[in-house]
């Protein structure tokens, strides 16, 4: 059942990927291009994604378990260190180079895109370097 | 040249957006997971027993999305013109740097945001502006 409720919330998550656009890389890059023509449209994404689990964290805080019995795990951590900065600033240079991130590179892969199937290989590297480097200092 | 952006109305940005909170939800209350891809995507690396298969079952489920989609409806041509080259460079920073950063747009920004995280909103606010203003480099500075 775990599986099964993971599965189907993958499928509805890849569905608003594509339904809000953000499949699209050419409308990521529009929204984040505020200079020209700004296409603001993807705040709107934003907006409605929040509302919504928004209410499911409230629900969720209020529970011990799941509705499967699982744990729920809401990270606990709330310190802004050097390592959130600096993965933010890697990552933002990643997504505006290409307007892909890593839900949509995955829905793209599922398209059949053989851009994003090298976008998705270079990611899955990029995440693997992070491990073994991680691994190596730890 | 000229490509209409205009063509996405904002009732589908925000009912794409309802759709993602709905599967938030779904792996939040169901699951006891937040539905954050590159931790769900990095967690296959650590290999711990009972904790892969879920992770298998939500990325197949992405990945399958498309071909549901395509059931009902056409599927708008996406043609991406970033050069191999970039793609590959843009790939492993977004790999890397989601992993470093603990998150990218759906777990800092839609789950974090969410839940009033104030790590995940600095988070969010930093590859935003960080994104932006690589933008305006490649498309403004570099290609001008």
């Amino acid at each position: 059942m775990v599986g099964l409720m993971a599965w189907v919330s993958g499928i509805v998550f890849g569905l608003g990927i594509i339904l809000s656009g953000m499949v699209n890389p050419a409308i990521v890059l529009a929204f984040l291009d505020i200079t020209d023509r700004w296409d603001a449209s993807l705040i709107g994404v934003m907006a409605g994604a929040v509302a919504v689990s928004s209410i499911a964290f409230t629900m969720a805080k209020k529970q011990k378990k799941s509705y499967l019995g699982e744990y729920i795990q809401i990270p606990s951590v709330t310190k802004i260190d050097t390592r959130l900065i600096l993965g933010g600033i890697v990552f933002g240079i990643g997504w505006g180079i290409a307007g892909i991130c890593p839900g949509p590179a995955l829905v793209l892969v599922g398209s059949g895109n053989q851009e994003a199937i090298i976008f998705l290989i270079a990611m899955l590297l990029g995440m693997g370097i992070f491990e073994a480097v991680q691994q190596k200092y730890q | 040249m000229h490509i209409n952006y205009l063509d996405l109305l904002p009732w589908q940005a925000v009912a794409g957006g309802l759709a993602i909170g709905s599967a938030v939800t779904i792996l939040l209350l169901f699951n006891g997971r937040i539905a954050g891809i590159s931790g769900i995507i990095g967690g296959l690396f650590r290999l711990q027993k009972g904790d892969i298969g879920w992770r298998i079952a939500f990325i197949l489920g992405l990945v399958l999305s498309v071909t549901i989609w395509k059931i009902f409806f056409a599927l708008p041509e996406i043609r991406i013109e970033t050069s191999h080259w970039m793609l590959l460079l843009a790939g492993l920073l977004v790999g890397y740097g989601t992993r470093l950063g603990s998150g990218c747009t759906s777990g800092h920004g839609v789950c974090g945001l969410s839940r009033g995280s104030i790590r995940s909103f600095a988070a969010t606010v930093i590859f935003m502006l960080t994104a932006m203003l690589t933008v305006y480099v490649v498309r403004h500075v570099i290609i001008s």
